[in-house]
């Protein structure tokens, strides 16, 4: 019964952490510029293919891991400037659908390029089962978790502790009063693409040992993201991890307990409600607009 | 200004006139919709790769009745809507001869209506049952039905004792049409459903329902019904919870490419599938042997990457339509369909068809082979 109960939430906590790190990508570009950047679900794809295809040609993995984020980020950049800064005065809802278009851009290139074929990245540490109390947990969800952890601490102390990190937040508040002040805020929209789309691709890398990667695999990994992210406040990195953990471990109890048809329904109603309740989030700052 | 305008569109228009003209006498337009792009492309790519081949192939030998064929082809993106609108431009505007594709069951069933009025041949590429269950009149397919890989399987469990199984399918279109026909024919071979689970295609963890499924009472083996992805991760989940039943696949799976990013996991695991994979090792007395051989050849030496059994669909479809219209001795329509309906002893690489007015499939169980994963490669079950 306990073991059970255990690794449903293994379960639970192994998509979660996937669904946690697309959430914080969401998270910076949305600090920085109010824009939801839907091209995020690419960065994690480009990440996970980038590191795959460079350990099948032999390149050893902490080298091929640090190529892959580096080349990702590089693309993160060139999509902020040749699609998101020319557009700069635009509204924001013209920006999110800019994203969209970058991010089919991205996916279709790599289909022609890369191909549609799934791809292998072999785990961190090995493929041996954990066991803890009768149920199993990959090492290479620990990698994930710990890993996302150590990325929200990061981020915490950037944001709160760093020029660059308050400038960020400070952009996203008040544009023109940030440049008043100072601030190069097209710096900061392009640094904050970069940023996310570093955090993406590592992201891509942890998730691809457990379940592959493909070209398309960015589309459900965006749109899970993105429904973690609202759930626990855009914005917010502590909101992020547990929006993705709940919403990882709603959908594992509810195929071992209830029926797995209704794994994702479940997981739906429990973002209705609370978005119903919590229009900001569990975890989104209280602000009122002035209208 | 105005005057020029009407003398181009005037030109235009006898332009396109005549190109009709033209291909009416001329080539023989083998229309095609096929899911090249989205989540069905690993099935859609090879088919039309496969398509280009062979009619280049058929043109550099002179084509048929002494006339070429000529491809028009179009990517339904794995969008059932689009790939009927795509139907309708291939009937309505290109004037095609025959139509071979719908890569899914849904793009082929949203297709059917409109080739059924227009009354165009059509062999579709897709597995599910209903394309052909009830009969319909211009519809054809060349891949053995879900059904029969359910058939199959069973059968295998019969030899094993096997009685109780749990069955584990994917929320697609086709994990949800196999899990329909394997229920429909589980009591047919003493077979009882002790759980009946499902996952989503792009899950990354499927270990909650593995844990339900290991727990039931009394369950001998799993059943996975699923393709591309899915069946991967399900596969690795197996292994990591420790869990020792017997697993059988779907037909969904068979392909290199499974047992490639399953790795160990993927060993003992069960799967019908056509002679395609084991071709090598088939005995020599085989009928399918030379024509699976000698397409793997074609299909690798051009492309060079390994050849799937959906590939070899595309292969059976259009090989069907030329004998077809070889016998016909024209491109009639209705005279097409009728010699498609008459095709006996046909050996492609799916299988031997024999298709009569009741059956527009013509396989039985015969077309598919039970084969077993083995220090990471199939082999064949006797």
């Amino acid at each position: 019964m306990l073991s059970q109960f255990l690794q449903f939430l293994f379960s639970g906590v192994t998509i979660g952490a996937t669904y946690a790190l697309a959430a914080l990508g969401f998270s910076i570009i949305y600090n920085a510029s109010g824009v939801i950047n839907f091209a995020q679900g690419e960065f994690i794809m480009l990440g996970g293919m980038a590191a795959a295809l460079l350990v099948a040609q032999g390149v050893p993995l902490p080298l091929a891991v640090a190529l892959a984020v580096a080349v990702v980020s590089i693309v993160g950049l060139l999509v902020e400037k040749f699609a998101i800064e020319p557009a700069k005065d635009a509204e924001v809802v013209t920006l999110i659908i800019i994203t969209i278009g970058a991010s089919l851009f991205i996916r279709g290139l790599v289909q022609v390029f890369l191909g549609k074929g799934s791809h292998l990245l072999p785990p961190f540490s090995g493929d041996t089962p954990i066991g803890v109390l009768g149920a199993t947990l990959l090492p290479q969800s620990l990698w994930a978790l710990g890993v996302t952890l150590l990325i929200v601490a990061l981020l915490a102390w950037f944001f709160t502790r760093t020029l660059q990190g308050k400038a960020m937040l400070a952009t996203s508040h008040n544009s023109l009063a940030a440049r008043l002040v100072g601030i190069n805020t097209k710096m900061i929209l392009l640094a904050s693409f970069g940023l996310s789309a570093a955090l993406g691709a590592l992201g891509g890398i942890l998730v691809a040992p457990i379940t592959n990667t493909s070209y398309d695999i960015g589309i459900m990994l965006g749109l899970k993201g993105f429904v973690a992210a609202t759930l626990g406040g855009l914005g917010s990195g502590a909101g992020a991890i547990v929006g993705g953990l709940l919403l990882g471990i709603v959908e594992a109890m509810t195929a071992g307990y209830v029926s797995s048809s209704y794994k994702d329904a479940v997981a739906f109603v429990l973002i209705l409600l609370v978005l119903f309740f919590m229009p900001r989030g569990l975890f989104g700052a209280r602000v009122t607009e002035r209208v | 200004m105005n005057r020029r305008i009407l003398m181009t569109m005037a030109a235009a228009g006898l332009a396109m006139a005549s190109m009709g003209a033209i291909a009416q006498g001329g080539n023989i337009k083998i229309g095609s919709v096929l899911s090249v792009t989205g989540p069905a492309a690993f099935l859609g790519d090879p088919e039309l790769k496969t398509l280009q081949l062979y009619v280049d192939r058929i043109n550099a030998a002179g084509g048929v009745i002494g006339r070429k064929l000529e491809l028009v082809h179009y990517d339904d993106g794995s969008n059932a809507a689009t790939a009927n609108g795509f139907a309708k431009r291939l009937i309505e505007s290109d004037n095609v001869d025959v139509i071979i594709g719908g890569t899914t069951t849904g793009a082929t069933m949203a297709m059917a209506p409109l080739v059924d009025k227009a009354g165009v041949p059509f062999i579709s590429l897709a597995g599910g049952v209903v394309i052909i269950d009830p009969v319909k009149k211009w519809v054809f397919k060349t891949p053995q039905t879900d059904r029969m890989a359910a058939e199959k399987i069973f059968t295998d469990m019969n030899k094993r004792g096997i009685k109780k199984v749990a069955l584990l399918s994917e929320t697609s279109g086709f994990g949800q049409s196999g899990r329909k026909e394997t229920k429909a024919v589980a009591a047919k071979y003493g077979i009882e459903l002790v759980a009946d689970d499902t996952y989503g295609p792009k899950d990354s963890d499927v270990t909650a329902q593995l844990t339900k499924i290991k727990g039931t009472p009394g369950v001998q083996a799993l059943l996975v019904f699923g393709l591309g992805q899915g069946p991967v991760v399900v596969t690795k989940n197996v292994v990591q919870l420790g869990i020792t039943l017997p697993v059988y696949q779907s037909h969904g799976v068979a392909s290199d490419e499974y047992i490639k990013l399953s790795g160990k996991a993927a060993e003992g695991i069960r799967l019908p599938a056509t002679a395609m994979l084991v071709a090598n090792t088939l005995p020599s007395s085989d009928p399918q042997k030379a024509v699976a051989l000698a397409y793997s050849k074609a299909y690798a030496d051009k492309y060079k990457e390994v050849v799937s059994t959906f590939g070899g669909y595309a292969y059976d479809g259009l090989m069907i339509t030329v004998e077809a219209i070889k016998r016909a001795g024209s491109t009639d329509k209705a005279k097409v369909r009728d010699a498609i309906e008459a095709t006996k002893g046909f050996v492609g690489t799916g299988g031997v068809v024999n298709m009569s007015p009741t059956d527009h499939m013509g396989l039985d169980l015969s077309a598919f082979r039970m084969l077993e994963i083995k220090n990471g490669d199939w082999v064949l079950v006797p």
